[in-house]
Parts: structure tokens; C-alpha cells; sequence
């Protein structure tokens, strides 16, 4: 599953469907009532003003709306230029043949032409209106947020890493050859769209390559326990799901104790279910909570754009252990 | 100065020990130096300069135990105190308060020619005030110190039952002894409002170390409370205006 869709065109509403028509139909009458009221000169005879504008305005407009609709189809594969104009010169024309035609007894009927531009210039603005709403609602929008979700690692990993490594340069060169290397598999991964799901296997593959180079940096004073025997590789997960809870789990988990402790990460399969469940030591009083919640925060939304309400992600800290589970659908990925 | 300059080394990760003390052998051409010692925390490093005197110390501010700026407020109130250096290698926290105070810092990866540049600051320059030291802190300290017969003891705030202003000190109570500490007692207050409540002008009690609270009978008619400490046969007076006070704090606590 991807959320990719067709990069979305800037296109015509749907004029079959019955609310664009209602939203026409409202929209146009709205203008209407704006010229009556631009052109009133007494305020007690708008009410009729506003009478004779709507016979005048009504019939063409529900002509219109009639007219999109049969013409729907063809219109919808009309490059969007070419629509828009069609749009335009159909409410004009109509509103310009009734005018000429069926002119309401005991108006002064105005000329077909000022119809014409009144009629087009009408249309211009709701096409407008269903223009900006298609671009608010619009799946490209989803993209971005996405983009931006996506998962930033925290700049002290990435400067203490090239620190380490520094450190490491002259006496064990290829050592600190490797740690570049992971570095920048990380690095490729974070800085790519990460728009595709991606299998549970890359994903812990990535997360080893992550703690690998914490590895780097804190020694002895990492422990990683891995429990993912009993989870499908090929299972499938938003890309960067677990690297974030784990460099959480450093940074809050690890990074403040003295003694060597452990991150532990379970992975099983239960049913059509998928469950992660990543621990370590939790320090009350001294973890910074802020980044801590918008790391999971960050998870959570991206884990709603990818699944809606098919995931969770629950957290929960006692006894001294902090507790982030994840639980998502079991899909199968193309490869394991 | 005659010499080099001696340097201590203290941070948390073995490799950024290792990479500073190359960067020190780096710069020895112009800047004599000899590492004196490293650590990697701030209780280690504080034992370890009780020892070997220096007359620099290169101090991470991110380290588990005793962070570095808690390490440079009790090596303030050393006698030989080293010019403190800090480094980082990213915390925005820490760099946007190092910048509000205008206390100098070295970023990691540290080049050797701001090393140098720092450390020879550092050995001239006006040793950075205690209070501009607590401004840094995010976080209240784990540790009072306290200067003994010229060493510095740690009194891990946890093992405090109670903090009582007399005179010139305060003194400092655990369940095994007294301490004399030379700081005020309004300023403890304001930082460890959550570890103590005031019972007293003169008193600040462990919300932990409070058992309960025992009635005197008092000689001009009024009810006088005393608080009874956990673990410490000993009690302190509740003055009236604080008691409705303790009382609710005791209450919050869930033991009253």
C-alpha cells in the first residue's frame, strides 16, 4: 500500500455531483445579492430589487447547472485551460439567448452582451472557489505534511557520531571507515521521501545500523536485546518507525546512566496484528520531555496517514521502564 | 605561569576523552599543556580534582550523574578551582542559555585552533560567577557541596531530610550527620521547591522525610505542631504562619 496518488491535477469539480451544483447554485445567487446591493440607491426597495435580479439571473443559472451536468463527462477530459474557457463561454451564452429570448415582462430587460460578462464573469468566480478548495483538500497536501513528518534525527546524535569518529581516526581507521559508511546509509535513507511503506526487515536493518554507531559513541553503556523471532520480516511499516523510538530510547534511556542498561525490542505477530514493543530504563525527574513527546507525536501522525485508525502507538512508563508499543495491520511487503 | 598548562579532560563518551586529548597533543607547539586526568561525569571528576589539582578543565555539558554545569557551580566553591571550558556538541536548550549569559563554549567536533583559542581565554580570563552558573542550569542540582577542611564534600539532595538557616550557614541534615553550607536559604528554596516545603523562616523539610505531625502543648493557649522526620529522631517546629501550608502539602502527598 502507498498513499502515492496520481500527482493531482488541477481539475474541473465533478458537476454531476450534487453538492458542486448546490455550492453553483448558492455561490452565484451570493454574487447576485452582492451587485443588488452595490447597485441600490434606496434601501427599502431592495427586497423587490432583489426580485427582478433573480428572474433574471435564475433561469440561465439553473440552465447552466443543467448544461454542466449532461456535459460533465466530455468537459472533465478537456485539458483544465480549455474547460475553464468552455465553462465560461457556455454561462455566457446561455445568460446572453435569454436575455434576447425570454425576457421577464416588466424589467427592463438588460443587453445580452452585459449579460454575456456578467454570466462569465460569474462563472471565473466559482470556478475559482472549487479550484482553492481542490488545492486544500488535495492529496499533494497530505505529501507535504508527510514530508515534513518525516523523522529528523536529533543533531546531538549526528555531531557526537562525527565526534566519535573523529576520536577513533587515528588509532582504529578502519573503524572509523565503517562508522562514515553507516553514517551515510542512515543519512540516504532520512534525507530520501519517505512516501513508500517499507518492510519491518529494512527497517531493523537501518535500526542496527543506527545503534551500531551508538555503539560507537557510549561503549559498553548500550545493551540492545532484540526479540523479533517471532514477527514476519516482510511485515509492512512506515518507513522510519523505529529508528526515532530507539534514538529516543538512547538519548532518554541510556545516555543518562552511569552503568551499562538495555534497549529491548519485541516484535511478534498476533493474528492479523503487528506488535512492537521497544523498552528501556526510564529516569523520571531527569528526561527532557519535549523532544521526547514530538518524536512520538511525529509517529503518530505518520502512522494515521499511512493506516488512519488501523494503528496505534501507546506509551507508558513504571517501575523505572519506559514502554513505547506500536501496534499496526499485518500487510505483506513485495520483498523480504 | 610557569610550566604547562594543566588540563583536565571530563566527558562521558570514551572517543570524545580520546579525540580532545589528540587535539591537546595538537596543539602543544603553542599552547604547552599536559592532561592531568579525565572523567566521565561530574562526581568522578570532582573526586579526581581533590587529587590532582589543574589548572583547566574541559567539561561536556550533556553527562549522566552530574551534568557539567552542575560540576562547574561546585568547582566554584573550590579553592584551586580549573578555568572551566565548556563543550557541547549540540544542546539548544544549553547553547541558547550559554548565550543569554555570554559564558564561552566549545562546539564538538572541537577544531584545535578554538581550543587553543579558549583555553588560553580561559587562563586569563574572570572565572564565570556562581550566580551566572545557576542561570545556566536547567534543572535543579542532585548534589549540595560542601567545603570541608579544603575538599569538597557531595551531599546528594535525596539523602537531605531537612536544610535550617543559623547564623551565617545553613546547615545541612542527612539521616548520618551535619553539614555547614555556605549558601541562602531563600535561594535553596527557590530551587528545590520541589524536593522541600517550609515549615519555618528558618527551615526547609523533605516532603519525603516528613512521617507525620505531633500536637505540643503550648503555654500561652495555642495549638504548636512539629513535624516528625522519617528515620531521624528529631523534631522541628511548625511555625503558625507556614502550617496551613504544610499541612495541604502533607495532604497532596497523600499521607495526611
Amino acid at each position: 500500500m502507498s498513499i502515492r496518488q496520481n500527482p493531482a491535477p488541477t481539475r474541473l469539480p465533478d458537476f454531476g455531483n450534487l453538492g458542486v451544483m448546490l455550492r453553483c447554485l448558492l455561490g452565484v445567487n451570493l454574487l447576485a445579492l452582492f451587485a443588488a446591493l452595490a447597485r441600490n440607491t434606496a434601501l427599502a426597495r431592495l427586497p423587490e430589487e432583489l426580485v427582478e435580479l433573480a428572474a433574471l439571473v435564475e433561469p440561465p443559472l439553473i440552465a447552466s447547472v443543467v448544461l454542466l451536468y449532461a456535459a460533465g463527462r466530455p468537459l472533465a477530459r478537456l485539458p483544465y485551460a480549455a474547460a475553464l474557457a468552455a465553462v465560461m463561454l457556455a454561462s455566457a451564452a446561455l445568460a446572453a439567448l435569454f436575455m434576447a429570448l425570454f425576457t421577464p415582462p416588466g424589467v427592463p430587460p438588460p443587453s445580452p452582451l452585459r449579460a454575456a460578462l456578467w454570466a462569465a464573469a460569474a462563472a471565473a468566480a466559482v470556478l475559482l472557489y472549487f479550484d482553492l478548495r481542490h488545492r486544500a483538500f488535495s492529496p499533494a497536501l497530505t505529501e507535504a505534511r508527510l514530508m515534513a513528518l518525516t523523522a529528523r534525527i536529533r543533531p546531538h546524535f549526528l555531531f557526537n557520531s562525527l565526534n566519535a569518529v573523529l576520536g577513533v581516526i587515528r588509532s582504529d581507521p578502519r573503524r572509523a571507515e565503517q562508522a562514515l559508511e553507516e553514517l551515510s546509509d542512515l543519512f540516504r535513507v532520512l534525507m530520501a521521501e519517505n512516501k513508500q511503506l517499507v518492510t519491518l526487515g529494512e527497517e531493523i536493518a537501518l535500526c542496527r545500523q543506527y545503534l551500531d554507531l551508538e555503539h560507537l559513541r557510549l561503549g559498553e553503556r548500550l545493551r540492545v536485546s532484540w526479540d523479533i523471532e517471532g514477527c514476519p520480516a516482510d511485515a509492512q511499516v512506515p518507513p522510519l518507525m523505529l529508528q526515532p523510538l530507539l534514538e529516543n530510547a538512547v538519548y532518554h534511556g541510556i545516555e543518562p546512566c552511569t552503568e551499562p542498561a538495555t534497549v529491548t525490542i519485541r516484535a511478534e505477530r498476533a493474528g492479523e496484528e503487528i506488535r512492537i514493543v521497544l523498552s528501556n530504563p526510564y529516569h523520571g525527574e531527569n528526561a527532557h520531555h519535549a523532544g521526547n513527546r514530538m518524536a512520538l507525536d511525529n509517529i503518530r501522525e505518520r502512522l494515521m496517514l499511512f493506516y488512519d485508525l488501523e494503528a496505534r502507538l501507546d506509551t507508558e512508563a513504571q517501575e523505572g521502564l519506559f514502554r513505547a508499543t506500536i501496534r499496526l495491520p499485518y500487510r505483506r511487503g513485495g520483498t523480504a | 605561569m610557569s610550566g604547562p598548562l594543566r588540563v583536565f579532560i571530563v566527558d562521558d563518551e570514551a572517543l570524545a576523552r580520546v579525540r580532545m586529548k589528540a587535539l591537546l597533543a595538537d596543539i602543544a607547539g603553542e599552547l604547552p599543556n599536559v592532561v592531568v586526568g579525565e572523567a566521565a561525569n561530574g562526581v568522578e571528576a570532582l573526586q579526581k580534582l581533590a587529587e590532582t589539582p589543574a589548572d583547566a578543565a574541559l567539561v561536556d555539558i550533556r553527562m549522566p550523574q552530574m551534568d557539567g554545569v552542575e560540576l562547574a557551580r561546585h568547582l566554584a566553591g573550590a579553592e584551586r578551582m580549573p578555568a572551566v571550558v565548556f563543550t557541547t556538541a549540540y544542546d539548544q536548550y544549553a547553547v541558547q542559555a550559554f548565550e543569554l549569559n555570554a559564558v564561552d563554549y566549545l562546539l564538538k567536533p572541537v577544531r584545535a585552533q578554538r581550543l587553543a583559542a579558549a583555553l588560553e581565554k580561559a587562563r586569563r580570563g574572570v572565572p564565570v560567577a556562581r550566580e551566572t552558573l545557576a542561570r545556566l542550569s536547567p534543572e535543579p542540582r542532585r548534589h549540595l557541596s560542601v567545603s570541608e577542611r579544603g575538599r569538597i564534600l557531595l551531599v546528594p539532595l535525596a539523602d537531605v531530610l531537612y536544610l535550617k538557616a543559623e547564623l551565617k550557614y545553613v546547615t545541612v541534615r542527612t539521616r548520618e550527620r551535619e553539614y555547614l553550607l555556605d549558601e541562602s536559604l531563600t535561594r535553596l528554596e527557590e530551587e528545590f521547591v520541589a524536593r522541600f516545603v517550609r515549615v519555618h523562616r528558618n527551615c526547609l523539610v523533605a516532603r519525603e522525610a516528613i512521617a507525620g505531625f505531633e500536637k505540643d502543648a503550648a503555654e500561652d493557649g495555642e495549638t504548636h505542631w512539629s513535624v516528625l522526620l522519617a528515620g531521624l529522631d528529631e523534631k522541628l517546629p511548625v511555625s503558625r504562619r507556614q502550617w496551613p501550608a504544610v499541612k495541604a502539602a502533607f495532604a497532596g502527598e497523600g499521607k495526611a
